[in-house]
């Protein structure tokens, strides 16, 4: 497994931690009430598990499993899928900080739309047919 | 594929057609109380557990000797994560209907075992996702 994946998974596990862990509060408090503002953990629970976990996890499993080249970046364009590793993951954390900052989600988002292109333009040509592109 | 990994990703499949039934159930008008049994089943059910099957086979190999790592950690989370959903998608309805004890201690219940769930796939597989 490439570095940059393991960095994706890992921080994907990260994620599913965190997502799971502000999910069950949510959802002991529905059971036995025990401090409402609990709730303002919903929108984290939901960025920390689709983003954070799912997506993540898709995109270091992709740049892991899918074909390779056979020249000096087998890859392709790694240095521009760590920007959008970095790009994913200050984004996930900024849209965390909407609780206290709401203006940091849009630009949260903004950062993880870019580290979603970034993945797509350093991934679509990988997208082929055995022995394509080498 | 090892037992394991079937087992997951099989019930992974029910999850999801479970879901899917119960989304026709939602849009036939089904009390709304279904919505989160609904979504957990298609993201935690379907997705995660599927995720988890794939992970357990797919992810480099521990150790010659233990290449999945610990199978008991492994049906663990496959046990708590299945009982976790179970308890969810019973109690939660009953609760938003009618609040009681039981349902209530049955919502904790389930948090917790959800929570531990992902615990131990995490614990699982931390050093599995390595370089080559």
């Amino acid at each position: 497994m490439p570095r940059l994946s393991v960095w994706f998974i890992r921080a994907s596990l990260l994620y599913l931690l965190l997502g799971f862990f502000f999910g069950g509060l949510i959802l002991a408090q529905k059971g036995i009430p025990f401090y409402a503002p609990v709730w303002i953990l919903f929108p984290l629970h939901v960025e920390f598990l689709l983003v954070g976990w799912l997506a993540q996890l898709a995109l270091g499993a992709a740049f892991w499993i899918l074909p390779r080249f056979s020249g000096a970046a087998p890859r392709g364009p790694a240095t521009l899928v760590w920007i959008s590793f970095a790009l994913l993951n200050a984004g996930i954390l900024l849209a965390a900080l909407q609780i206290w900052l709401p203006a940091a989600l849009l630009i949260g988002r903004i950062a993880e739309a870019l580290g979603g292109i970034l993945f797509v333009v350093g991934s679509w040509r990988r997208v082929k047919p055995s022995g394509a592109f080498k | 594929m090892p037992l394991l990994t079937r087992t997951l990703i099989k019930t992974a499949m029910l999850c999801f057609a479970l879901a899917l039934a119960l989304g026709v159930a939602l849009a036939l008008g089904v009390t709304n109380a279904f919505f989160p049994a609904y979504i957990h089943l298609l993201a935690f059910g379907w997705l995660t557990q599927l995720i988890f099957g794939v992970a357990l086979w797919m992810f480099p190999k521990y150790s010659a000797e233990k290449p999945r790592g610990s199978e008991t950690l492994g049906w663990w989370t496959y046990g708590l994560l299945n009982l976790g959903l179970l308890l969810r998608i019973a109690a939660e309805p009953l609760n938003a209907h009618q609040p009681n004890a039981v349902s209530g201690r049955a919502l904790v219940l389930s948090a917790v075992l959800q929570f531990l769930a992902g615990l131990l796939f995490v614990v699982n597989s931390w050093a599995r996702v390595k370089e080559k």
